[in-house]
């Protein structure tokens, strides 16, 4: 097991809150192949190791308890990379504009 | 986290929510199925000045009202000799955490406030959780935000992620589920255990809060226009946005306004799907919300929706996700505003029904939101091609949700298609029919109450009663 991550770290644990098993009747067949899964982040309270059991103090002061899935958890959404699709839109208004007789 | 089986918890469904909610909905029962509505609405204490006044401490509402010449102007060279309403937009991501949803929040936030519970709790994964958040934040409470986030190859949702990113920055935790309902039996056992607050999106206090936002925009547009709107464009989804700007709109003297709902075309994809979940490109405003919660508004996590659309809806359109994006960059070229994707379904549906009213007429698209990191066309169309969807211009009606998104060539091409409203209004009637048990009577209270609730009378009501009868009994 990895190196143990201080107590004090700001962490994501992870947990299985219903096993496919035990999902509810209603969902779709896909959904019902896998599990329903919760991922919360906190500080952790004493030192654990990625993959170990873990316990936290969420934002609102709760204590939970999870498997130690991410120390200090990037945020990686973005924009990525331009869609050609969408780059041209804006010269294309604005050109129908003029050739209308609008000025922009 | 207290672990309690998914079936004992749903079976505490109606303690949890009565304790959370701090109503007592059951003294509004009038018949079988009726209920008053008014009564529980009014009871909530909040009228139109009351609410401004409440808003108005945390700085939520008073946004501006803002001329879209330049797409008017766009939208006179696509229609015929004469025609092209002016369109305005109410530019609600001036609110402070970005959209209008601050409207909803600050009333639920500041009564669980008054009330001394210790926190808020909310179930969403949109704007919303972030305006609880920042409410929460201000009003110093606790908050807790429940989202359907991630699929199970742990693929977030990009406009999600942004909005985890924000309630995390309001100080709130965030409890990031995968996909499917039970999110509701989660949400329940967080109430459970905590007694917090449920914020709902469908308690009086959520849709009182958005009636400021109709009735500020009437005033706007008489004062800036000499004349009230002729139609008001809402992007629907649960309901709220539309019934509590619908009320506003009649309060502030605007009860001829045409009240529109436009959603997003996502027929063919399943909402509870955890293969669909990140092939929508659209987290809200999408017709897997606002059909569900059009023709069956109790299905919310409260007993009583307080957000019931079809009272008030005089059309309902829908239009596609590539005519969204594309109006999205419009705004942004044209007008210099940069605002989120799923806001501008409303400005979709507006340039296509601005084509078929005077020059002198006004439309107003009643909602703006921010945009940012995940939340944005771009983040949406490169998670979208990493689904395997195809993304190209082309003709909208070959738009194809989870196969193909097309985004127009010409302005001309963006229309929208109505929804028919006496299948809705149907739909509706079936579902009140098939909740009830067998030996149910209905009396004339509640043939009443469903004409007011589906905009029909008595006579309708009794027509699609009896032929359900006769079919499914």
């Amino acid at each position: 097991m990895a190196e143990p991550i201080a107590a004090g770290t700001w962490v994501e644990i992870h947990n299985v809150v219903l096993s496919p098993d035990a999902r509810a009747p209603q969902i779709p067949a896909d959904t019902r192949q896998v599990p329903l899964e919760m991922r919360v982040k906190g500080f952790l309270v004493s030192p654990a190791s990625v993959g170990g059991q873990a316990d936290v103090v969420t934002a609102a002061g709760r204590h939970l308890r999870g498997t130690l899935s991410q120390v200090n958890p990037a945020y990686t959404h973005g924009f990525g990379a331009p869609i050609p699709e969408l780059s041209t839109i804006g010269a294309e208004v604005r050109a129908r504009l003029r050739d209308k007789g609008h000025a922009t | 986290m207290n672990v309690e089986s998914y079936s004992a918890i749903m079976n505490q469904r109606a303690e949890i929510m009565r304790s959370s909610v701090g109503l007592d909905y059951g003294k509004y029962t009038t018949g079988t199925v009726a209920f008053d509505y008014e009564g529980l609405l009014a009871d909530a204490g909040y009228d139109v000045e009351t609410a401004r006044e409440v808003q108005r401490r945390t700085a939520v509402g008073d946004t501006p009202l803002v001329e879209l010449h330049n797409i008017t102007a766009l939208v006179r060279t696509v229609a015929k000799p004469g025609n092209g309403a002016r369109i305005f937009v109410k530019d609600e991501a001036a609110n402070p955490s970005g959209s209008f949803k601050d409207r909803r929040a600050s009333l639920s936030v500041h009564e669980a406030k008054r009330r001394g519970y210790p926190g808020v709790a909310a179930a969403t994964s949109g704007n919303y959780g972030a305006a609880v958040a920042s409410q929460a934040a201000k009003a110093g409470l606790h908050c807790i935000v429940v989202q359907e986030a991630f699929d199970s190859s742990g693929i977030a949702q990009p406009e999600i992620a942004e909005k985890t990113r924000a309630c995390e920055a309001y100080g709130a935790e965030v409890i990031r589920l995968s996909v499917g309902p039970e999110l509701f039996y989660v949400f329940l056992s967080v109430l459970k255990e905590t007694g917090y607050f449920n914020a709902s999106l469908y308690s009086p206090y959520s849709v009182l809060g958005i009636e400021t936002l109709g009735y500020e925009l009437a005033l706007q547009v008489r004062e800036q226009t000499q004349r009230l709107p002729d139609a008001v464009i809402a992007t629907h989804a649960g309901g709220g946005n539309v019934t509590g700007t619908a009320r506003g709109l009649r309060k502030a003297g605007a009860a001829n306004t045409t009240m529109i709902a436009a959603s997003v075309d996502l027929s063919g994809l399943h909402m509870a799907s955890d293969h669909d979940f990140n092939r929508k490109s659209f987290t809200t405003g999408h017709t897997g919300f606002s059909m569900p919660f059009t023709t069956w508004p109790d299905r919310a996590d409260v007993p009583r929706n307080a957000a019931r659309p079809l009272r008030y809806i005089d059309r309902f359109v829908t239009v596609t996700q590539g005519e969204v994006f594309y109006i999205t960059e419009v705004l942004a070229a044209l007008e210099g505003m940069e605002r989120g994707p799923a806001g501008n379904t409303s400005l979709a549906a507006a340039f296509a029904i601005a084509q078929d009213l005077d020059q002198e007429q006004i439309v107003v698209v009643q909602e703006t939101e921010y945009t940012g990191a995940g939340k944005h066309p771009l983040a949406q169309l490169n998670l979208a091609r990493r689904m395997g969807i195809e993304v190209v211009r082309g003709d909208p009606t070959d738009n194809e949700p989870g196969k193909r998104i097309v985004i127009p060539v010409e302005p001309s091409q963006i229309r929208v298609v109505d929804v028919d409203l006496a299948n809705v209004r149907r739909s509706y009637l079936r579902h009140v029919f098939e909740s009830l048990p067998a030996d149910a009577q209905l009396t004339d209270v509640d043939f009443a109450f469903l004409a007011e609730e589906t905009r029909t009378d008595r006579t309708f009501v009794r027509e699609v009663v009896n032929e359900l009868g006769t079919t499914n009994r």
